[in-house]
C-alpha cells in the first residue's frame, strides 16, 4: 500500500502529491472533474467555476483548492450538476454560440460539457451582445463571439510562449480578450500560428486560418464519447491526455 | 369589382408560400403572385464571418438540399482562396457529393411529394392524396423511392459524416477521402437504384402519355430556360458554363459563370421576399426564364450516361427539342434523377475517392463566385471578402428565385384554364398547388423559413378588403370563410 497522502473523491481514494490543488490530484489520477479555465500545462484561473466541488460541507474550486489528507470531497452529486448546467447556460447567454457553423463544433468543451450535463435551451435570456472579430493577422482569426473569458491564451501566452500578448480587458459583460499591441489588432503583435496560446482555446474563439474543418462530421473529439467520458483528453493535444 | 383571390399557404412543396390572385371585373387572372412573406436574412447575418465558414453556414439554408448550398459556397470559396482547379480525388469527391444530393432530393420530390398527385389523379380525394396512400396501393414504387433516397442520403454520410448538413468541402477542396469499406455496400446497391430510377422514368413517361393533352397544357406558359452546361453542350449539374435559350430554344446566351452579374439583374416587388431575376438585355416582364430539370433538359444537347441519355432521347422525340410544360419536370426530373445514379455508379470505381490529395492552394482573392446546378436548378453564391479574411457582401441566388415569375405565369395560366366564375373551389385551390409544385420549389432556400404547409385561398378586392377565403388544413379538411 502506498504511502502517498490521498483524499476521498465521491469516494474514491485520489493520491496527492505535496502542493497539489484537488484538480491536479484528479487529473493525474485520470478522474475527471468538469471544467473550462484548467489546463495542467497552466496556472489556475478559478473563473469558469465548473469544478467547484464540495468539500466536507464548503464548496470550493478544484482548480485553486490545495488537496490534503482524508479530505472527503463530493462533485458528481445533483445539486452540483445543476450548478454546471446553470453555468453553461450562463456562458452561452453571454456569448454568441451558434454551434452547427462553428469549426470547434464537436471539438469544444463547452458544447460538449452542454450536452453532457444536458442542456436543452439557454434557460436565461440571450444577451446578444455586439462583439468586434478580429482578422487583422494573417494566419489567426479571433472571433470574440465565443469566447468564454477563460484566460487560457493569456496564460499559454504568458507562461508557455513568454510572450503575453492576450489578455481579457474591459469589466462584467464587457470583458473581451484584447491583444497587447498599439492599435490593440493581433496582426500587430508577435503572434503565430504555432505558439502554444493558438491551440490552446477549448472553444472557437482562436481560429487558425488555413486547416479549418479537418475532420468529417462523427470523427470529432465529442462527437462518439461523451466529455465525461473522454475526461482529461484535450483537442488541443490531438486529443490525447494533455499532461 | 376586381378582387384577388389568396392561396395561404401552399402544400407539399419545402417550405411555406401563399398565392394571391388578381381578378378584374371580366373574371380573367390579371396577375398570379406567390408571396414569399418569411424573411431569414442569409446574405446579411453572414457578413462579418470568415469566409472558409461559408460552406458551413449557407448549407442551414435548407435540409433538402444542403449540399448544393454547401458545394456552391465552396466552389466561391475556392476562388478565394485562389484555387481555380480541384485536384482529381477532390473534384471527384465533390461531385459524388453532388450526384446523390440530387439523386435524393429528385427521389424525395417525386416519389414523396408528386407522385400522389400523379398516381391518384389531381381531382382525387386530398385527404387519400399522399405518400401513405401510395404505399399502401404501389407498395413496389413507394419502397423503391424510399430506398433511391436512403441511397443518396448515405453516400452523402459517407462523405462528409451526415445526411443533413455534414462537413466536407473546404477551401480548395475536400478534408477526408472515402474508404474502401465505405463504397463497397454502395456497389453492391447502384445496380437496382439504376433500374429503379429508369424503371421510374418509365412510370412517369407512361402517366404524361396517358393525358397527354392535359399534361402538355396544363399550367404551360412559354419562356426562355436558363441552366449550366458543359464544354460539349451535355447535361452538366457541377460546373460549366451559363446556357440561356429562348422560348423557341434558339441560344441566347453562353457565358462563364463570372459574368453571371452581366447577364442577370434582380427585381424586387413589395409583396414578396423573393427576388424576381430577369435577363439584363430584356425587361423583368419579358426577361424571366426557368431553371431546373426541364430548364437542363432544354438546355443541353446530351447526356454522358447511357440509360439517362436514351431517356432523354425519348422525351425528347415525344415533347420536341424544346419543352413548356410544367408537368414535364416530373419527367425530366426523374431522367436526371437517373444520370445521377449511372454517374454515382462510374464515380464509384474511380480509385480517386480514396486518395488524401485532397487540397490545392492558391493565392488569395478577395471574391468569388459560386454557380452550380441545384436539384431545383441554377443555384448562384456571390461572395466578396475584406483584408481580414471577413465576408462583406453576399448575394445568393437560389433555384426557386430563378423560377420566381415562371411559377406565377403558370399560376395565372391554370387559374385562368380552371377559374369559373368568381367561385372558389376547392378543386381550383387543388390545381394552382398542383402548378406550383411542378417546379419542385424550395421556399424555404429562397426565402428561407420552414414550417407546416397546408393551404388557403383569399379572395380580395382591389382595395384590400377581404371578400371570402377558403383554407384546406394539413388534415385535408376544408373551411370556407368570409
Amino acid at each position: 500500500m502506498s504511502d502517498q497522502p490521498q483524499f476521498q473523491l465521491d469516494g474514491q481514494p485520489i493520491p496527492f502529491q505535496p502542493g497539489d490543488t484537488i484538480m491536479q490530484a484528479a487529473h493525474r489520477a485520470g478522474v475527471y472533474i468538469p471544467h473550462l479555465c484548467f489546463h495542467p500545462q497552466f496556472r489556475p484561473h478559478g473563473s469558469c467555476r465548473l469544478c467547484v466541488v464540495n468539500m466536507q460541507g464548503k464548496t470550493v474550486s478544484a482548480c485553486t483548492q490545495p488537496a490534503s489528507i482524508d479530505l472527503e470531497v463530493h462533485s458528481e452529486t445533483t445539486e452540483l450538476r445543476q450548478s454546471r448546467l446553470r453555468l453553461i447556460q450562463l456562458l452561452f447567454a453571454e456569448g454568441n454560440h451558434f454551434c452547427p457553423s462553428c469549426e470547434t463544433s464537436g471539438n469544444c468543451q463547452l458544447q460538449a460539457l452542454a450536452y453532457d450535463l444536458g442542456m436543452t435551451h439557454y434557460h436565461y435570456d440571450p444577451f446578444y451582445p455586439t462583439r468586434i472579430p478580429d482578422g487583422s493577422h494573417p494566419e489567426l482569426f479571433i472571433d470574440r463571439d465565443r469566447c468564454i473569458q477563460c484566460d487560457l491564451c493569456g496564460r499559454a501566452s504568458e507562461q508557455a510562449d513568454h510572450k503575453a500578448i492576450y489578455l481579457l480587458a474591459g469589466r462584467g459583460q464587457h470583458t473581451h480578450v484584447a491583444f497587447r499591441s498599439d492599435d490593440g489588432e493581433l496582426g500587430s503583435t508577435q503572434a503565430q500560428a504555432e505558439d502554444r496560446a493558438s491551440h490552446v482555446c477549448p472553444v472557437g474563439c482562436i481560429l487558425p486560418k488555413s486547416g479549418n474543418y479537418p475532420d468529417i462530421a462523427g470523427a470529432r473529439l465529442y462527437d462518439q464519447i461523451p466529455i465525461h467520458a473522454q475526461g482529461n483528453h484535450r483537442r488541443d493535444d490531438g486529443g490525447t491526455h494533455d499532461d | 369589382m376586381a378582387r384577388r383571390v389568396a392561396i395561404d399557404p401552399v402544400s407539399r412543396v419545402e417550405g411555406h408560400g401563399k398565392v394571391t390572385l388578381l381578378v378584374d371585373d371580366d373574371h380573367h387572372i390579371t396577375e398570379a403572385r406567390l408571396h414569399i412573406v418569411e424573411f431569414r436574412g442569409f446574405e446579411k447575418f453572414i457578413q462579418g464571418r470568415p469566409y472558409w465558414e461559408l460552406p458551413l453556414v449557407v448549407q442551414r439554408l435548407c435540409g433538402i438540399c444542403p449540399v448544393s448550398h454547401h458545394l456552391a459556397a465552396a466552389k466561391a470559396i475556392d476562388q478565394i482562396a485562389g484555387v481555380d482547379q480541384l485536384t482529381e480525388p477532390a473534384l471527384a469527391l465533390r461531385k459524388l457529393m453532388h450526384f446523390a444530393q440530387v439523386l435524393q432530393s429528385h427521389a424525395l420530390h417525386f416519389f414523396h411529394l408528386a407522385s400522389p398527385d400523379l398516381l391518384f389523379g389531381f381531382d382525387s380525394d386530398v385527404a387519400k392524396r399522399n405518400i401513405v396512400a401510395v404505399i399502401r396501393h404501389h407498395q413496389t414504387l413507394a419502397l423503391q423511392g424510399v430506398r433511391i433516397r436512403k441511397f443518396g442520403q448515405q453516400v452523402i454520410e459517407a462523405i462528409s459524416g451526415k445526411r443533413i448538413h455534414g462537413i466536407a468541402a473546404v477551401p480548395g477542396g475536400m478534408n477526408q477521402p472515402l474508404t474502401a469499406d465505405k463504397i463497397t455496400p454502395f456497389k453492391q446497391q447502384v445496380t437496382d437504384i439504376i433500374t429503379w430510377c429508369d424503371e421510374t422514368v418509365q412510370t412517369v413517361r407512361d402517366l404524361f402519355q396517358a393525358n397527354r393533352d392535359f399534361h402538355e397544357n396544363f399550367g404551360t406558359a412559354p419562356a426562355a430556360f436558363l441552366s449550366l452546361v458543359g464544354p460539349q453542350d451535355q447535361l452538366e449539374l457541377y460546373d460549366g458554363e451559363i446556357k440561356v435559350i429562348d422560348a423557341n430554344g434558339q441560344l441566347l446566351h453562353r457565358q462563364p459563370c463570372d459574368q453571371y452579374h452581366h447577364l442577370l439583374q434582380e427585381q424586387v416587388k413589395s409583396w414578396s421576399y423573393m427576388k424576381f431575376p430577369f435577363l439584363s438585355d430584356l425587361t423583368p416582364d419579358t426577361g424571366w426564364y426557368r431553371v431546373g430539370p426541364l430548364a437542363r433538359l432544354n438546355t443541353c444537347s446530351h447526356i454522358d450516361t447511357p440509360k439517362a441519355e436514351q431517356r432523354r432521347q425519348e422525351y425528347q422525340a415525344l415533347l420536341g427539342k424544346t419543352v413548356q410544360a410544367p408537368l414535364a419536370y416530373h419527367w425530366s426530373r426523374m431522367i436526371e434523377a437517373l444520370h445521377c445514379a449511372e454517374a454515382i455508379a462510374v464515380l464509384l470505381d474511380d480509385p480517386a475517392l480514396l486518395s488524401d490529395d485532397l487540397v490545392n492552394q492558391g493565392n488569395k482573392r478577395r471574391e468569388g463566385i459560386g454557380i452550380i446546378e441545384a436539384p431545383r436548378g441554377t443555384l448562384i453564391h456571390h461572395y466578396r471578402i475584406n483584408e481580414q479574411d471577413q465576408v462583406t457582401m453576399a448575394n445568393l441566388i437560389v433555384s426557386t428565385t430563378n423560377n420566381n415569375q415562371a411559377m406565377n405565369e403558370s399560376i395565372r395560366r391554370v387559374a385562368n384554364d380552371h377559374l369559373n366564375g368568381r367561385e372558389l373551389t376547392p378543386e381550383l385551390l387543388n390545381l394552382v398547388e398542383v402548378a406550383i409544385r411542378a417546379y419542385d420549389p424550395c421556399l424555404s432556400c429562397a426565402t428561407h423559413a420552414a414550417g407546416k404547409m397546408p393551404l388557403q385561398l383569399e379572395l380580395m378586392g382591389t382595395d384590400g378588403a377581404r371578400l371570402g377565403s377558403l383554407t384546406r388544413h394539413s388534415d385535408g379538411s376544408i373551411q370556407h370563410a368570409d
